[in-house]
């Protein structure tokens, strides 16, 4: 004798808006949203005043002015004619070109540190738990500051090298290590070279089309074909071969020190070393907690089992253990490639010009275009680390573990 | 039996042996040496690269440090108190020990002030820290921004006197009427701690500032490594609440408010730390009131906070999203509404698991803190950068300024990093 209630179908009343949970949320959206638009009317309104006060408007037409200042390291034609845009272009590529550099020799350090915490050898494990705790407790800051007085205050001026009795010397004629940056042998690409580095990617490819031939022979017929050093021979040797077939046509231009200076050669100016090594030893440190904590998380016995079904330990590193660390070590390390990204931007402090020195620097300090600049260095960062976001998200997805 | 055995066997022994000393290679640091650093060839080759870069790195800088100079004028006068040997020149550090610490503006008759607002942090963070303490030292953890306030900008007594006033009588009326409602509790202590300030401005005179105790410093005279520390304990503080605030939000069903949350923390974190501070020093200034002229500090800490706050709500997030589904559930089966489900409930364990995390974002802060020096404030780094090494006496003395920086960050880092392992150990209370 059960009989189901309707709810008490009384009309409206305004007090529901607060004690009725069906309604509740709808008056506190409301009340937010209303919030919302009243806070953002006063700043606009605010911002409208001053700006008015001040007699300045919002304008992006400086973008197209003559930015009348010089970059010293660019990744393209650039000189201080071009816009202002054409110099925030050279900054966005040098954002990228730092972030990409520190990124590789971050993981580096970060994977050598975090396996060497791990050795069972004591000293080395303590000296790398040294490493980590100095690098990760003081402040990025502080070490481009050290690395880039190192570079300028420790390595000999240009004119060192000069002389008769030079005090310094040409590192094998030719990398130079000065002051003012390290000067590096360019290659020359002469006539016919493009033929070599077409043999070059096709080799690379060739690799990987042995590597999966051994892989199907393997499962295919259990014979096991060795991949080391083949793989070497296939990547360097026709290489090597065209090179000298073609008559050498690849070149080097070593730096050579004329006047006052060093000419020729690539030059990595001081302060792109200062934020490259900075970056990557300070975060190197960081990705070694991740590397260790990802080894750890995998257990003992998927070692041992792996062991037990008659695995050799190369293979149970790289078929049972590191797939499943990966999992645990990729989203961190991801989010530690963002940090290497925004951290870039602390550039400024030692006059590398990334998008931060020169549309947050020079620029804005030339046009006194404030907000516009710093609206659009905020653009750039936001792009960079949602796109980060969207390959993290994407890559999640695809190793989640497969729950039925 | 016993008289035929003992014929057959020649000897018997009656007593036991005396026990013998494990052999000198099994046991000891021997034992310890051959296991842990010489296990095998690799191994062995390993740690002698290892002692032979501790070897270098100690003979290079135990000389330095220990041949240093602690007393000169100048960076010449070390170099002839050196004479030619290699030696740290100290000195440096002693002479500007002040401005350091204090910046190059505050007035020095007034380091006392600062000196004493930090001993007295330690007093009020305490009770925070360690819960085995009286609970009643936390009312004075509840007094202590405002005396520290005073101590360290001068100033009438009657502003922070007001503030204080405001805040406990807001807090009186949100204690009255949470019971009947969180909403009304909360909202009403606001409304309350606002009527205070208003009237309570009307009644301080302009000019009670002129002659009080105290002496006023202005904002922009604060440096060194104070204004360091002064940023990151506030902004900590502030950005918790509002972290929890966001990450409550972002939680909530209520999708606008969802995804205003969403939008404020995924902005925030998308952008450096350095962008918001060129906000605070070029840009936010536009946002407010013609008349008003807030000072570069309080810019600074506004967009500190918010940065700070949109990392820690992404933090407490994980630990909302930590907790098992059984517990909301349980809240709900209790007949909890929202905010005492929120409060009692959820926020108690999920701010619990997420401590490990606000600690690391806490010690990332503060380290971050140094970049104010982009924006032309003299913090510790600005000191060094700006005016120490511009002067013409300390030209050139980068290691000994560098280091000593880098020194006080590690001391304050790794022991708040320690102190959160302590707490992660000393909160868990699940057996294993």
């Amino acid at each position: 004798m059960t009989t189901m209630t309707d709810p008490p179908q009384g009309s409206f009343r305004l007090s529901m808006l607060l004690y009725d949970t069906r309604y509740r949320s709808m008056t506190f959206q409301a009340i937010a949203l209303l919030t919302l638009i009243v806070a953002i009317a006063y700043l606009t309104n605010n911002l409208l005043v001053n700006l008015a006060a001040q007699g300045l408007n919002i304008s992006y037409g400086f973008l197209a002015d003559p930015a009348g200042y010089d970059i010293d390291q660019r990744l393209i034609e650039y000189d201080n004619q071009m816009s202002h845009s054409r110099a925030a272009l050279v900054g966005v590529l040098n954002t990228l070109l730092v972030a990409f550099l520190a990124c590789m020799m971050a993981t580096i350090f970060g994977v050598i540190a975090g396996v060497l915490r791990l050795s069972k050898n004591w000293l080395v494990s303590k000296l790398m738990a040294f490493y980590v705790e100095i690098f990760r407790n003081i402040p990025v800051l502080i070490w481009i500051i050290i690395i880039y007085t190192i570079m300028t205050a420790v390595l000999p001026p240009p004119n060192a090298f000069r002389g008769d009795n030079a005090t310094s010397s040409m590192l094998m004629d030719m990398f130079a290590f000065t002051n003012r940056g390290i000067y590096l042998p360019a290659p020359v690409w002469g006539p016919g070279s493009m033929v070599v580095v077409a043999v070059f990617i096709a080799s690379v490819f060739g690799v990987f089309a042995y590597r999966r031939y051994a892989k199907t022979l393997l499962y295919s017929t259990g014979q096991l074909l060795p991949t080391g050093w083949p793989s070497l021979v296939i990547l360097l040797v026709p290489t090597i071969l065209m090179y000298f077939i073609m008559g050498r046509p690849v070149g080097l231009d070593t730096p050579a020190l004329q006047g006052f200076n060093f000419r020729g050669g690539i030059k990595v100016g001081a302060p792109l070393i200062a934020l490259w090594f900075a970056l990557s030893i300070y975060t190197g440190a960081f990705i070694a907690e991740n590397v260790r904590a990802g080894i750890q998380a995998v257990s003992k016995g998927q070692t041992e089992a792996a062991g037990a079904l008659g695995l050799r330990p190369g293979r149970i590193m790289n078929l049972v253990v590191l797939p499943q660390a990966l999992r645990v070590i990729i989203p961190p390390l991801i989010s530690q490639y963002l940090n290497i990204t925004k951290n870039s931007s602390l550039a400024i402090a030692v006059g590398y010009m990334d998008i931060t020195g020169t549309l947050g620097g020079i620029t804005l300090n030339q046009t006194g275009r404030a907000i516009e600049c710093v609206l659009l260095l905020m653009l750039f960062y936001l792009t960079i680390s949602l796109s980060i976001s969207a390959i993290m998200n994407v890559y999640n997805n695809s190793v989640k573990l497969k729950e039925r | 039996m016993s008289d035929t055995h003992a014929h057959t066997v020649s000897f018997v022994r009656t007593e036991t042996l005396p026990e013998r000393e494990p052999p000198y290679a099994a046991s000891g640091p021997v034992k310890w040496m051959r296991e842990n650093l010489f296990a095998t060839p690799a191994n062995g080759l390993l740690t002698l690269v290892a002692l032979y870069v501790i070897y270098v790195a100690l003979s290079g800088v135990l000389p330095w440090i220990f041949n240093g100079v602690w007393n000169a004028g100048s960076l010449t006068e070390c170099r002839e108190i050196l004479d030619g040997t290699r030696g740290a020149c100290f000195a440096v550090l002693s002479e500007r020990w002040p401005q350091l610490i204090f910046g190059f503006k505050y007035p020095p008759e007034y380091y006392w002030r600062p000196t004493v607002a930090f001993l007295l942090l330690f007093v009020a963070v305490a009770p925070v820290l360690f819960f085995d303490l009286p609970r009643k030292l936390l009312a004075f953890t509840a007094v202590y921004p405002f005396i520290a306030f005073w101590l360290i900008w001068g100033g009438t007594v009657l502003s922070p006197v007001l503030a204080f006033v405001g805040v406990a009588g807001g807090a009186m009326v949100y204690q009255k009427l949470v019971n009947r409602s969180f909403a009304a509790g909360f909202f009403g202590g606001i409304v309350a701690a606002y009527v205070i300030w208003k009237i309570g401005g009307f009644l301080i005179p302009e000019t009670a500032s002129d002659n009080a105790m105290l002496g006023a410093v202005p904002s922009r005279d604060l440096g060194g490594f104070m204004l360091n520390m002064m940023l990151g304990v506030t902004c900590v503080t502030l950005s918790v609440p509002i972290g929890i605030a966001l990450a409550l939000g972002r939680q909530s069903s209520m999708p606008l408010i969802k995804w205003i949350c969403v939008v404020f923390i995924e902005f925030i974190r998308g952008v450096p730390l350095i962008t918001l501070l060129f906000v605070a020093s070029v840009m936010l200034a536009y946002f407010f009131p013609p008349e008003s002229s807030v000072d570069l500090f309080l810019r600074v800490v506004i967009m500190i906070t918010m940065f700070s706050a949109a990392y820690i709500a992404e933090v407490i997030r994980g630990g909302l999203a930590a907790l098992p589904k059984g517990q909301y559930e349980g809240a709900d089966s209790l007949g909890l509404d929202y905010a005492q489900a929120t409060r009692l409930i959820i926020l108690p364990q999920a701010l619990k698991i997420s401590i490990p995390g606000i600690v690391n974002i806490a010690v990332g802060l503060f380290k971050d803190t140094t970049l104010v020096s982009v924006i032309s404030m003299f913090d510790i780094l600005g000191m060094i950068r700006g005016p120490i090494l511009a002067s013409t006496e300390w030209n050139g003395v980068y290691w000994e300024l560098l280091g000593f920086a880098a020194l006080l960050f590690f001391v304050v880092c790794y022991g708040i990093s320690q102190y959160s392992q302590w707490l992660e150990r000393r909160l868990a209370t699940d057996h294993r």
